[in-house]
């Protein structure tokens, strides 16, 4: 049958393309609009790697149809940066050495924001349980958890 | 494979009660997106029920809840008065997956995928929730227990979905909670679920009750003996003892990756207990 | 107290927390890993797998397959020479290409339930997909056999008919699954044994855990018509890689160019080739780019898991807690090939203890399940985890401080291990003094919660290494090392050639060269890269700096002795200096073409002098007894790292090693049917601690610097996968009073133990 032709914005750029049913968001992203930043670790929603928002809401984009987002609002990685200027959490990343293969580095950061977004001052168990959805294998979540902490303070004080 | 997202109940029923082949509703997406992208189905058409306004729309009916179908389980916590009144279904909702997929994952998503470790539906048993469904032959009402038949199995007629859930009204005095065991802290699915309903009168007396359990037997189950262990008692460590009892000899579990049948059984009594205890706590300051 | 080893420099980047020069590109997606990068006109590449744990292939007709529209090249057994034995090392592991290429690519017989049995190219994925389901395969099914102990038992069945016990004498006459018998040995442990006041004897069982990288296999394979062949893929060793198919498809060395990706995490399980001589030989026939990765699901049941083994071990002890005799064996799974990391384990097994008498054997067997790859570590985790418990019980029985007893057994320099060498300085004891110093060592404790240590030993590697440093005209440098960054290389040695060449950090660019720019490197792991790429650069430094030197004198007119270069200058000295200011290493850029032409240097070494490393980890856990559920409260990691040349990432090896060993020791575990099917496949089931699961790690930096490396460096990367399931463990014991001999210590079986026990309420 006929692909589906969707229209919708991502990281604030109008986009239009074609996809198959059954392809997901994310197979979108990275095979269609080649946004490679959001990744594939499971394909079944257990690892985070592929979080994006979807109209203002943390989704792992694994688990959303592409032809079901027509008319609707994706924030990628690819536009958490400003410009040249990259958000606290990600220089606070840096800083922190919160990642170390930075495979899972993408979904934490999307995660990440979403959370700080909604709630300027998590307490460590807080930043844990938000972020249970995204796995690390290389890091153990310690600087990771901290980098969180750490950018919510910063951006607090203004 | 065909997409369709009508905008109407009549829309979605002409599309379900009208399909050849396998149909599959689209809500959430949480579980079937998995079982497609596995090779469990391969759905001939999926019919998107999210641009329906009854399937996800949250109001107060006679004193009770109707919640849309394809309301997420963070929009349930979003909604502070529904929180306030029932507690254990928005939290078992909310224990679904991860905060990413909270994000997606529906009532009707998390009922009608079939499976008895559901986190949500032995919560809404509890509540004595009733599902509104909608089909070729109109809309009619189900209790939620009586919507899982077994693994994969519902009571759902060709052309049929469910659009909302209503939450009864109750009493003052009266909450609910939910429990559930699993080895991590997050992201399993239930080994066990716990979820107890119940009223206490002024003086502390429990003067109903409902217990579901998820995770245990083929099908999620409304345990009648273990809410009749705890009526009419104020929750002391005799009634706590009858109910462990009841929740444990209800239970008809399997042996599988998840757990064992000898630990089902031990910790549907554990965890039954300590749900109740919640529910009790919150009941009284409600 | 030793100096801090600094190689003559003054450090100015060297054990600072630098930013990563990759970390721009890490946080904005734009890095690119294995699966994304694509070629235009590329087919997808997806592979058959065998859906039985043990079957005899009798015909495979891809016919059909290769008729649909869409389809561009199909290949099977028929599309790989067979390889004769020999022997190559695969990581820290050996592995032999004729069970390599039968690995690939399944030839008499499927040997585990997901293994490869034909792979296709295709326009899409979706004709891909439909293209698998058109290969029709006749199976003849075996009865299969996995369990390791299972596997031995004469009558078993029999996954290699040619397979015969190596290492023990007679030589067997019938084939088996046993494929090695090893040992090591040093005094007489009857001896010993006779001088024990206490002897402990326990058996342990571990089940097999995967490494659990985030990033799936990929690989993208371009052959042009001459045959020149590149490949881009996600690997721990592009250099390995490429050996390994040209090997298997019978190619030049010369004629493949592998780029390795940014990795997304290996822990060892990509050292070796899956999809890449795949992915290459569809390319060749369909002569077009090819592009592979593998599912989650693909991942788990056909890349590389680590063993599941039966471990004994008895040691014996005087009363006041000197270890006098140790004897372990060991009988490790190796998956459906002969490989499995039993003779580091039995090498590791007793290594952090200065023991006189020990004897330790161990066996590899064959079963039908994946072929193990390695595992940080490979194989210690598992013997050290049955050794830390006994020494622990030892420590209970006699009522000795578990940390006194172990620092009173401490290898220490000049300790000759059992399985060979002579230590020369290391930190064991550092860091078992290190964590009784800790606020954590006495933190008050509950009921049902329990402390428990452990200590950790992986001896580390060197091997062959390449790196260049090159100036460029505005005196900035390019680096250029050879072993894929897991986590903090790049800023490691930009910090080292910095530092060596005094110049700032952020003007050194590192880049990880592909097969065809920079010379022969082993692959990352054994915990070498650091080490091993530290002493390339300094090797390039040095000839950079003798180059600037000699340049000087002829522009000076001076002698040898009238220069020398520091703090990033060729500097005049003594009258010289007040004819001539010093040059530093951007003025000679400016002028490198007038004199000499450009410079650079390139380290090509054969690191030796690897340092082991030594750990000693604290857990507090705590156990509800009604359920079994163990929460981790509060842990702390103490290792020597010789010298942390980035602290912030040695500390994230600390953590991250802790975190894998806490979910080897609670939940992790591959779970099998009688079918001989895994049952686990996929993140859901498959349970890696998640972020709510663990507190924060305290890393305790020790550092007993290494005399044969420059800055002193020791591998780090592999201890601290060691001591947790040691750790956890003795916790689990203090908190139940119960020793769990079984791994994963999940919560079905801790109820169980603890009902059987009268202790829960349940």
């Amino acid at each position: 049958m006929a692909k589906h032709h969707i229209e919708a914005t991502v990281n604030g750029d109008a986009v239009e393309f074609l996809c198959e049913t059954e392809e997901t968001l994310l197979d979108v992203l990275r095979d269609t609009l080649h946004l490679t930043g959001s990744k594939e670790g499971c394909a079944s929603g257990d690892c985070g790697a592929c979080s994006v928002m979807l109209n203002g809401r943390l989704v792992c984009s694994c688990l959303v149809l592409g032809c079901e987002v027509g008319g609707q609002k994706i924030e990628t990685i690819e536009g958490m940066a400003a410009g040249e200027t990259l958000h606290p959490l990600q220089q606070q990343f840096l800083k922190s050495a919160a990642l170390q293969c930075g495979i899972c580095t993408p979904g934490f950061l999307v995660a990440s924001k979403a959370l700080l977004e909604r709630t300027p001052d998590p307490t460590e168990t807080e930043v844990r349980y938000w972020l249970a959805g995204n796995l690390c294998r290389c890091t153990g979540y310690d600087k990771i958890v901290s980098a969180v902490m750490d950018t919510a303070a910063a951006m607090r004080k203004g | 494979m065909r997409y369709e997202a009508p905008g109407s109940l009549e829309g979605a029923v002409a599309l379900l009660a009208g399909a050849t082949g396998d149909a599959r509703v689209l809500a959430g997406g949480t579980d079937l997106l998995v079982q497609m992208r596995a090779d469990i189905v391969d759905p001939e058409l999926i019919v998107d029920i999210k641009k329906i306004p009854e399937t996800r729309a949250i109001t107060e009916e006679k004193g009770g809840w109707r919640v849309g179908a394809a309301v997420t389980g963070a929009e349930l916590k979003e909604h502070a008065r529904l929180r306030k009144a029932w507690p254990g279904v928005v939290e078992a909702a909310n224990l679904i997956g991860s905060t990413q997929v909270q994000g997606r994952a529906t009532l009707g998503g998390n009922l009608c995928n079939g499976s008895p470790a559901a986190d949500s539906v032995p919560a809404l048993i509890a509540a004595g929730a009733v599902t509104t469904m909608a089909g070729p032959q109109g809309t009619r009402d189900l209790p939620v227990e009586d919507v899982m038949l077994g693994p994969r199995k519902l009571a759902l007629r060709k052309g049929e979905f469910i659009v909302s859930f209503l939450l009864p009204p109750r009493p003052k005095g009266s909450s609910d909670a939910y429990l559930r065991f699993i080895p991590r802290t997050e992201m399993d699915i239930a080994v066990v679920g716990a979820g107890v309903s119940l009223t206490v009168d002024g003086g502390g007396t429990i003067t109903a009750a409902r217990v579901g359990l998820g995770a245990v037997a083929a099908r999620v189950l409304l345990v009648a003996e273990a809410a009749q262990a705890i009526i009419g008692s104020r929750l002391d460590e005799a009634a706590q003892e009858r109910l462990s009892a009841a929740a444990r000899a209800a239970c008809r579990p399997i042996d599988d990756k998840r757990g064992t049948t000898e630990f089902r059984i031990d910790v549907a009594g554990v965890l039954t207990r300590r749900a109740a205890l919640i529910a009790l706590d919150r009941a009284r300051t409600s | 107290m030793a100096e801090t080893m600094t190689n003559g420099n003054s450090q100015t980047y060297v054990g600072t927390r630098t930013i990563r020069p990759d970390g721009a590109d890490k946080v904005t997606g734009r890095a690119r890993f294995g699966a994304d990068f694509n070629l235009p006109g590329q087919l997808i590449g997806r592979v058959l797998r065998s859906p039985h744990p043990h079957a005899r292939i009798v015909s495979i007709d891809t016919s059909k397959a290769e008729a649909l529209p869409g389809v561009k090249a199909v290949v099977t057994r028929d599309d790989f020479a067979d390889q004769s034995s020999e022997f190559i090392p695969a990581g820290e592991m050996m592995m032999n290409y004729k069970d390599v290429v039968r690995n690939v690519m399944a030839r008499e017989k499927a040997l585990y339930e997901g293994h490869a049995v034909a792979a296709v190219a295709a326009a899409s994925v979706a004709i891909a997909r439909r293209a698998l389901k058109l290969i029709e395969v006749k199976y003849e099914v075996l009865p299969h056999v996995i369990d390791v102990v299972e596997a031995m038992q004469p009558g078993a069945p029999l996954l290699h008919d040619d397979l015969f016990t190596v290492g023990v004498e007679p030589k067997p006459e019938k084939p088996s699954n046993i494929a090695k018998r090893v040992e090591i040995k040093q005094g007489d442990i009857e001896v010993g044994f006779k001088k024990a006041d206490l002897v402990i004897e326990r058996e342990f069982k571990t089940a097999p855990v995967h490494q659990g990288y985030i990033e799936p296999h990929a690989a993208l394979a371009s052959v042009s018509e001459d045959g020149s062949t590149e490949l881009w893929c996600t690997t721990q060793g592009h250099f390995i890689v490429r050996a390994h198919c040209a090997r298997l498809l019978g190619l030049d060395i010369g004629k493949v160019r592998v780029t390795a990706s940014e990795i997304g995490g290996g822990f060892g399980g990509k050292t070796v080739v899956y999809l890449e001589p795949l992915a290459i030989a569809l390319s060749r026939k369909a002569k077009r780019p090819v592009k592979m990765v593998m599912s989650r699901e693909e991942v788990f049941k056909a890349s590389g898991p680590t063993s599941g083994a039966t471990v004994r071990v008895k040691l014996g002890v005087t009363k006041d807690g000197k270890f006098v005799a140790a004897f372990a064996e060991l009988k490790y799974q190796a998956g459906a090939f002969q490989g499995s990391p039993v003779q580091p384990g039995v090498m590791c097994a007793f290594a952090p203890y200065d023991i006189e008498h020990v004897h330790v054997i161990g066996y590899d067997v064959v079963s039908n399940r994946p072929k193990v790859a390695a595992y940080r570590a490979p194989g210690a985790p598992i013997s050290e985890y049955a050794v830390e418990s006994v020494v622990d019980e030892i420590a209970k029985k006699l009522e000795i401080d578990p940390i006194d007893l172990r620092m009173q057994n401490a290898a220490h320099e000049g300790t000759k291990a059992a399985y060979g060498p002579k230590f020369g300085p290391v930190g064991l004891e550092e860091t078992l003094n290190a964590i009784k110093k800790t606020e954590h060592w006495n933190a008050p404790l509950r009921k049902w919660q329990g402390r428990g240590v452990a200590s950790g030993f992986w001896f580390n590697i060197g091997g062959e290494t390449c790196a260049s440093l090159t100036v460029n005209e505005d005196g900035t440098i390019s680096l250029m090392a050879g072993t894929p960054d897991v986590g903090g290389l790049r800023a490691s040695l930009a910090a080292v050639a910095a530092d060596e060449l005094g110049v700032p950090y952020d003007k050194v660019r590192p880049i990880i060269g592909d097969t065809g720019s920079v010379g022969f490197n082993f692959l990352t792991g054994g915990s070498r890269s650091a080490f091993s790429g530290s002493m390339a650069i300094v090797e390039a430094a040095k000839q950079i700096k003798a180059e600037l030197c000699a340049r000087a004198c002829k522009l000076w007119e001076a002698q040898p002795d009238q220069v020398e270069f520091s703090g990033g200058s060729v500097r005049p000295l003594g009258a010289l200096a007040e004819k001539v200011k010093p040059m530093s290493v951007a003025d000679f850029a400016k002028v490198a073409g007038k004199t000499g032409g450009p410079i650079g240097g390139v380290g090509r070494i054969n690191a030796q002098g690897a340092g082991p490393s030594f750990g000693t980890h604290l857990v507090d856990l705590e156990v509800d007894p009604e359920t079994g559920r163990v929460t981790v409260l509060r842990y702390t990691v103490a290792q020597d790292a010789g010298r942390a040349l980035h602290p912030a990432y040695v500390e994230g090896q600390f953590q991250g090693g802790a975190v894998q060993g806490i979910g080897w020791a609670l939940n992790e575990e591959y779970i099998y049917g009688d079918d001989g099917k895994l049952q686990n496949a996929g993140f859901l089931d498959y349970r890696m601690p998640v972020a709510s699961d663990v507190p924060m790690i305290d890393a305790i930096l020790v550092e007993v610097a290494n005399p044969k490396h420059p800055y002193g460096v020791r591998g780090v990367g592999e201890t601290p996968i060691v001591p947790p399931l040691g750790a956890i463990a003795n916790a689990m014991e203090a908190a139940t009073g119960i020793r769990f001999t079984e791994l994963p210590m999940s919560p079905p079986k801790v109820l169980k133990a603890l009902k059987e026990k009268g202790l829960s309420r349940a």
